[in-house]
């Protein structure tokens, strides 16, 4: 095969930035070969021109692009070899990467180790089975702000949210401030997926109304949309309560219904999957089921800080790098289960034989008053820990002494 | 004023096969539509199905014309790079009742000449069909019965016609038709043509068409079918299941797509505003609902896209075809509503023979060549098919839509074929249709449609007339 790489890292996003540099790190003398679609390195974070990133990884806060920048600059350094316009189309349990590529048509690389960061999309499914009509003017918040912040076209003058992921906040101010009108944030759900910071900083200060147990329950006009119906839902059953619609004028509804692991290649390997987090079920090291193919970021489970992104995909890279080094991470395998409130636990694998720390990453399934967080192996409680509110919209992480693990270990809230 | 020897108005399935038929002569024709692509009517949104003619009332002009369709379809389908599979076609009883209607249809279609049918019991129903509901007692099995893509139909018709002379006029919506010696003067949006005869293909409107020159002798209801779409990762059947007819129409199917995806529908409901495609909660939950009856285990969390059409239900109860009785020279092909999709080539056929009986005389035209290609879908290539094709052209090499893996290359093509708005170019190449229904790739195929045509971003639409994709630049524009 023409072309031979001991790392090849798919994705040039967050996450594939931060495996590549963690790998270098690691493994001085490895060829290392990152495969990027797009024209651009950075991923969606060359679109995401607000601040707020890096403030726990740098300390400091930093634009999407300012993020991105600091890693695209030690790149070249690192001596890392970039493929960008290239697009990966499948690859084997062998580790052989087909891929088409602008500059190089249609090429298979060899590698040694693989690193999976294909990162997210946004679901659609808010606008599947809304009634009414089909016009234009829908659009997933992701997709407005590239309209809007890289192409430089304004989506539309009269907005509706349906949902608040965090994109979908951060639009909402955006196309504010771009001087469009949102008149009204429209969620589901009794509580919001999106950041709490993000629904102050987004929607209180620019006086949006966010309105909670609401959702669009039909889409009018021809051709471009006109307007909108919200209606309230039973917070019991989520469905509309009739005699609650309001009709809400509008030429754009964005939707913000959350993000999916983009994983169609991990599947066509015949990885093993998560069916809670939708992406590849891992180790501590993000390995996944296929030995020496690592995944991390979002297409491993979706993260709402890009901060954890790197700090995970720094654990992925190195990983990688050992492994194509020939160090293979061998031992007990203990299982790590979510339940009681809990909607999973990440690794969701441990290889026992480390005595260091252990970060585990959970969610939970819903908004939660005063609960306590544990973790029990066994009749042993190995961590506990009181809340005082827990949310879906925030990723929570606790730190075990990886020593103290002798079984399969149950993440569990205490309502 | 431009002048064609013949002007079918309405490039929808019946029109663009109309048209291609007619380019085998040596003649002027002209497609005009009033929407800016071809298929954006009834064709747009139907069940795609190639229907084997057994439940159209005996003696009708929509039997003959079904089965002769439906025989035409292999040739047709094939000449224009079209996806057909006859997967064979259930009518599916769950009672004694419903038992009775099978066999009467089987009856029928003995009538009307259909072939292959076959009464399986409902074990034998299951053994083909393991998503059909256990409590089947018995099924019609149609083995001409099958799938095909409606718009690709179409596009295929139209494309093909285009290449063999046909101007297309589309975005032209026909105002006025006066009559004259020499034939009809057809106010086609901004331009006046001149044409000898006129073909009145236009589906929901024909009825209108046809007051244009003071003929009422029909009209034209809307009625409306909504459909569910269902992702390519839920477990579809193999085959078309019908349930027995009803008043109201076919009842609501459960049925495989030539793309792998599968879908629930129609509803029939009538109304009277032809241009009201909205989909309703009520056919949602009357869609889920009656599909559970066929096939329980039908997965309504996988449904990708919920949408509606509109049928053109005649008010004579069958399809109109024949010359005007107020001038025979304006020849109808109205009315078509289902089995239109399978009707379609030989309605073109009889419209064709209707035109020479008029008067008009055709020569054939040596030029003529009935085979067309689907855009090369670069997701099908072998990888050294793959390989060749980005050596000739390296836009192969550019993947835009990453879920059906949708190159730049095709998305130029579609351009170049005539498509000028997203979903034109998204019904020619499948860029969009995936799980992100668009959200990655729509602002970089708007790029491209624009850099290729000169149409601005912000006169850019999804589907033509005023439905904009961006209200504005934003203040600094440049980046």
């Amino acid at each position: 095969m023409e072309y031979r790489y001991d790392i090849v890292i798919i994705g040039g996003g967050p996450a594939g930035l931060a495996a590549a540099l963690s790998a270098r790190e690691t493994a001085p003398e490895a060829k290392i070969l990152m495969l990027e679609r797009d024209k651009k390195l950075g991923g969606i974070l060359q679109q995401c021109i607000h601040n707020g990133f890096g403030l726990h990884y740098f300390g400091q806060e930093l634009t999407g692009p300012e993020y991105a920048q600091r890693f695209i600059d030690q790149l070249e350094a690192a001596k890392i070899e970039v493929w960008t316009d290239t697009m990966v189309l499948d690859f084997s349990s062998e580790k052989v990467v087909d891929c088409v590529c602008a500059a190089r048509g249609y090429v298979q690389v060899q590698a040694g180790a693989i690193v999976l960061a294909m990162g997210c999309r946004e679901r659609t499914r808010g606008a599947l089975s809304i009634p009414g009509t089909r016009p234009a003017g829908i659009y997933t918040a992701g997709c407005a702000q590239r309209l809007n912040n890289i192409e430089g076209y304004l989506p539309g003058k009269k907005v509706v949210i349906l949902g608040s992921g965090d994109i979908g906040l951060i639009m909402a101010r955006r196309m504010t401030w771009e001087g469009a009108q949102v008149k009204l944030v429209a969620e589901i759900m009794p509580y919001s997926s999106g950041l709490n910071r993000n629904i102050v900083q987004c929607l209180v200060d620019n006086d949006i109304p966010l309105k909670f147990n609401h959702t669009v329950t039909a889409v009018h006009g021809q051709e471009r949309v006109t307007g909108v119906t919200v209606s309230e839902v039973d917070p019991a059953t989520r469905r509309p309560i009739a005699g609650t619609e309001e009709f809400y004028e509008c030429d754009t509804l964005l939707l913000s219904v959350g993000l999916i692991p983009e994983n169609e290649l991990t599947r066509g390997a015949g990885v093993e999957m998560d069916r809670i987090t939708n992406g590849a079920v891992v180790d501590q090291f993000r390995q996944t089921s296929m030995e020496g193919v690592f995944a991390c970021g979002n297409v491993l489970h979706v993260h709402d800080l890009v901060d954890n992104v790197s700090n995970e995909s720094a654990i992925a890279g190195a990983a990688a790098a050992r492994y194509a080094m020939g160090q293979k991470a061998a031992g007990q395998v203990y299982a790590v289960k979510a339940e009681n409130g809990v909607r999973y636990a990440l690794p969701q694998r441990i290889v026992a034989g480390d005595a260091g720390k252990l970060d585990v990453y959970f969610r939970v399934d819903a908004a939660y008053r005063n609960p306590s967080v544990q973790v029990l192996c066994g009749d042993k409680v190995l961590y506990s820990r009181k809340k005082q509110i827990m949310t879906p919209g925030e990723m929570e992480k606790m730190t075990l002494d990886q020593g103290l693990i002798t079984g399969d270990i149950t993440v569990r809230l205490d309502k | 004023m431009r002048e064609y020897d013949v002007a079918v108005i309405g490039a929808g399935v019946t029109g663009s096969a109309i048209a291609r038929q007619l380019s085998r002569w040596k003649m002027k024709v002209a497609l005009i539509d009033g929407a800016e692509d071809v298929a954006m009517g009834a064709s747009r949104a139907n069940s795609a199905i190639v229907h084997a003619g057994y439940d159209c009332p005996p003696g009708s002009l929509e039997a003959e014309l079904n089965v002769k369709g439906n025989a035409l379809y292999t040739r047709w389908c094939a000449e224009l790079d079209v996806p057909l599979q006859r997967t064979g076609t259930l009518v599916a009883a769950f009672d004694e009742e419903e038992a009775e209607n099978v066999r009467a249809l089987y009856e029928r279609g003995l009538k009307n000449g259909v072939p292959e049918m076959k009464i399986l019991s409902g074990e034998e129903a299951r053994a083909l069909e393991p998503m059909l509901a256990e409590n089947c007692v018995c099924a019609l099995l149609a083995g001409t019965g099958g799938i095909t893509c409606p718009y690709e139909m179409t596009i295929a018709c139209a494309e093909n016609a285009r290449k063999n002379g046909v101007d297309w006029l589309l975005g032209r919506k026909v105002s006025a038709i006066r009559g004259t010696e020499a034939g009809f003067v057809v106010t086609a949006g901004y331009e006046d043509i001149i044409a000898r005869r006129v073909v009145n293909a236009a589906g929901l409107f024909s009825d209108d068409v046809a007051r244009m020159i003071g003929d009422d002798s029909f009209t034209v209801r809307p009625r409306k079918g909504e459909y569910l779409l269902m992702d390519r990762s839920a477990k579809a059947p193999k085959y078309v299941i019908f349930q027995t007819p009803s008043r109201l129409g076919k009842g609501i199917l459960v049925s495989p797509t030539v793309d792998g995806n599968s879908f629930v529908g129609p509803t029939a409901v009538d109304q009277t505003d032809k241009t009201d495609t909205s989909v309703s909660q009520e056919g949602i939950d009357q869609l889920r609902r009656m599909a559970k009856k066929s096939a329980p285990e039908m997965d309504f969390r996988n449904v990708i896209t919920s949408f509606a059409g509109l049928r053109a239900q005649p008010s004579t109860g069958d399809f109109i075809i024949r010359p005007s009785e107020a001038d025979g020279r304006m020849i109808h092909a109205a009315g078509i509503c289902s089995p239109g999709l399978t009707s379609a080539p030989a309605v073109a056929e009889l419209v064709e023979k209707l035109l020479m009986e008029s008067g008009l005389t055709l020569t054939e035209d040596p030029a003529y060549d009935p085979h067309r290609s689907h855009i090369r879908r670069f997701r099908d290539m072998t990888r050294e098919q793959k390989e060749a094709a980005i050596a000739e052209n390296p836009l192969y090499a550019r993947v835009i839509c990453r879920c059906e893996t949708i190159t730049e290359a095709e998305i130029v093509e579609a351009v170049s074929r005539g498509a000028r708005t997203l979903d034109g170019v998204k019904r020619r190449t499948r860029a969009g249709m995936g799980r992100c229904q668009g959200g990655f790739c729509s602002p970089r195929v708007m790029e491209i449609i624009s850099r290729e045509t000169g149409i601005p971003m912000e006169k850019l639409t999804k589907f033509g007339a005023g439905s904009y994709l961006v209200a504005e630049k934003t203040r600094s524009g440049e980046v």
